[in-house]
């Protein structure tokens, strides 16, 4: 559970990135955040594990106040995936890259050995393990981040821009690995420009805008809202757009995802059979 | 990170900013020259003065006192180490005079900092390659030191999140013994190291694709040329240097010590 209030937050550079932001999220909630450049949706989320903490406001993060804490701390109960893993890898080995945050947390070290195991299966590097992380694809190294943080299995994960640099596939699996995490009663948190990702996972989306939430609710409800979306500079998903340019057969508008886009056409064409 | 602050550049349009970098660079070694002649306090102090009103012409009064502010350890540093020596070294005694010294070499330190503050405060980086290459420095290495110069920052921006990335892993830099503490900047110094290697590839390529080093003889869009202020300056790093020389041979310069007894 994080619970966020009235926080402000301003850069040494003086940039007010946060201005006046109250949110809570509750456990097992997907939530996307989303809004354009400089909107303060990474400034946001850095306060979820203390890498920042509000110049105004209280985070409390399952009943702890994040002003009082360590990142240390706080990051053994929320994992957070960097959008570059450039920016994370150095290890020799994908094995030792996964063990550096167990042993940081003082993981046993046949505990270590057993969730490295598990998470190189989870998303498929188990080839991988002695291999060095800096020879792998993007692609890959992105994943190799992302397991050394599941193998923490933290209670909630932030991911800073999950898609960047996917493709499609691994776009898709992502989403299914993002279900999955669910089904399991985690909360996910994803920061992200992706409107087409975000439409097909349907989340709850908390849309931002010069350091204010504009816009909170189920995913549906905020990507079909053309108005709202043009003044966060988001554009509208593409199936949102077929809708809108039908909505004159009297269709539905608010579908954004493949599976309900079929559903609601069958069932049109099948009126019009009759 | 302040005492970068103190050297970034920022633009302003005045007097100093528009000097020759040629002209000023040859005052700060001129002001450098001068600071390392002398070991008393009252030369220092009249060459500490003397930059002042650069600093105040150039409107940069807030930028130099940060990097006088960030040299400030150093500067403490350079006096106790010399007291200790002085004590330590002269059978544990202190006279007024090894005071007096040790104050003259942490001022003759404050000196060259403001100097060095003030050229690179008042320099662009362009006119800093500009500047390079108009002195017969071939372009390869004017280009190297522009480049380097431009991404400082932006490496001490990826350090930043470098660390943010490891401290999410559990990483605590402020844990451990001296050695342990080293040790924890591992996983920061190899992301940012690698990074770096990437990006200068990825530097090479693009420049490449545009065709950098296809012609010999490159041609500027702007040239520098010596207007009536880098005359002015000129003569004024000329009269520091030779007034200087001339009190280091001719004038017997008293000390604060001796002044006052």
């Amino acid at each position: 559970m994080i619970e966020v209030e009235g926080i402000y937050y301003s850069y040494p550079s003086k940039v007010e990135a946060l201005r006046g932001v109250s949110l809570n999220i509750k456990d097992g909630e997907f939530v996307a955040i989303m809004g354009q450049n400089g909107a303060g949706k990474s400034t946001l989320v850095k306060h979820f594990n203390g890498l920042l903490k509000p110049s105004v406001g209280t985070v409390t993060v399952d009943g702890i106040k994040t002003v009082k804490s360590s990142v240390a701390t706080l990051a053994r109960n929320v994992g957070f995936v960097f959008q570059n893993p450039d920016h994370q890898l150095f290890s020799e080995t994908v094995e030792e890259e996964i063990g550096f945050a167990l042993k940081n947390f003082g993981f046993d070290v046949k505990v270590i050995e057993e969730r490295i195991t598990w998470s190189l299966e989870l998303l498929s590097l188990s080839q991988y393990r002695k291999t060095s992380p800096f020879l792998l694809s993007g692609g890959e190294r992105k994943r190799v981040a992302l397991a050394s943080v599941l193998a923490c299995d933290p209670k909630m994960l932030v991911l800073d821009e999950p898609t960047i640099g996917q493709d499609y596939e691994q776009k898709e699996k992502l989403r299914q690995f993002i279900m999955q995490l669910q089904s399991q009663g985690k909360t996910v948190i994803a920061v992200t420009h992706d409107v087409e990702f975000v439409a097909e996972c349907n989340p709850r989306v908390v849309l931002m805008k010069e350091g204010k939430i504009v816009a909170d609710g189920q995913g549906h409800q905020i990507l079909t809202d053309p108005a709202m979306l043009e003044a966060a500079s988001i554009v509208l998903p593409q199936i949102a757009q077929v809708f809108t340019k039908l909505s004159a057969l009297g269709l539905s508008k608010d579908i954004i995802n493949i599976d309900e886009a079929k559903r609601v056409l069958l069932k049109a064409m099948e009126k019009h059979k009759r | 990170m302040s005492i970068f602050d103190g050297l970034k550049f920022r633009k302003v349009n005045s007097l100093i900013h528009n000097l020759d970098p040629r002209i000023k660079f040859v005052y700060v070694i001129g002001v450098f020259i001068a600071a390392l002649l002398f070991l008393q306090i009252i030369p220092l102090l009249a060459l500490f003065v003397i930059q002042l009103p650069f600093v105040f012409l150039a409107r940069v009064q807030q930028q130099w006192l940060r990097s006088l502010r960030g040299a400030a350890f150093l500067a403490a540093f350079i006096f106790l180490i010399n007291i200790a020596t002085n004590f330590f070294g002269g059978g544990y005694t202190l006279t007024p005079s090894n005071i007096e010294g040790a104050a003259a070499m942490t001022l003759r330190f404050v000196v060259l900092v403001e100097s060095f503050s003030v050229f690179f405060l008042t320099t662009s980086p362009d006119h800093l390659g500009l500047a390079l290459e108009q002195s017969r420095v071939p372009y390869e290495f004017a280009f190297a030191f522009t480049a380097a110069v431009r991404f400082v920052p932006v490496l001490a921006e990826e350090a930043q999140t470098i660390m943010d990335a490891q401290k999410a892993r559990g990483l605590e830099l402020e844990k451990g013994n001296l050695l342990k503490r080293i040790r924890n900047y591992i996983p920061i110094l190899i992301p940012l190291i690698v990074s770096a290697i990437r990006r200068s590839l990825e530097l090479a390529e693009a420049m490449e694709s545009r065709a950098w080093g296809a012609c010999k003889k490159r041609t500027n869009l702007y040239s520098l040329q010596l207007h009536k202020g880098d005359y002015a300056l000129i003569g004024i790093t000329a009269t520091i240097l030779v007034s200087a020389i001339y009190a280091y041979f001719f004038v017997s310069i008293p000390t604060i010590v001796n002044l006052l007894s």
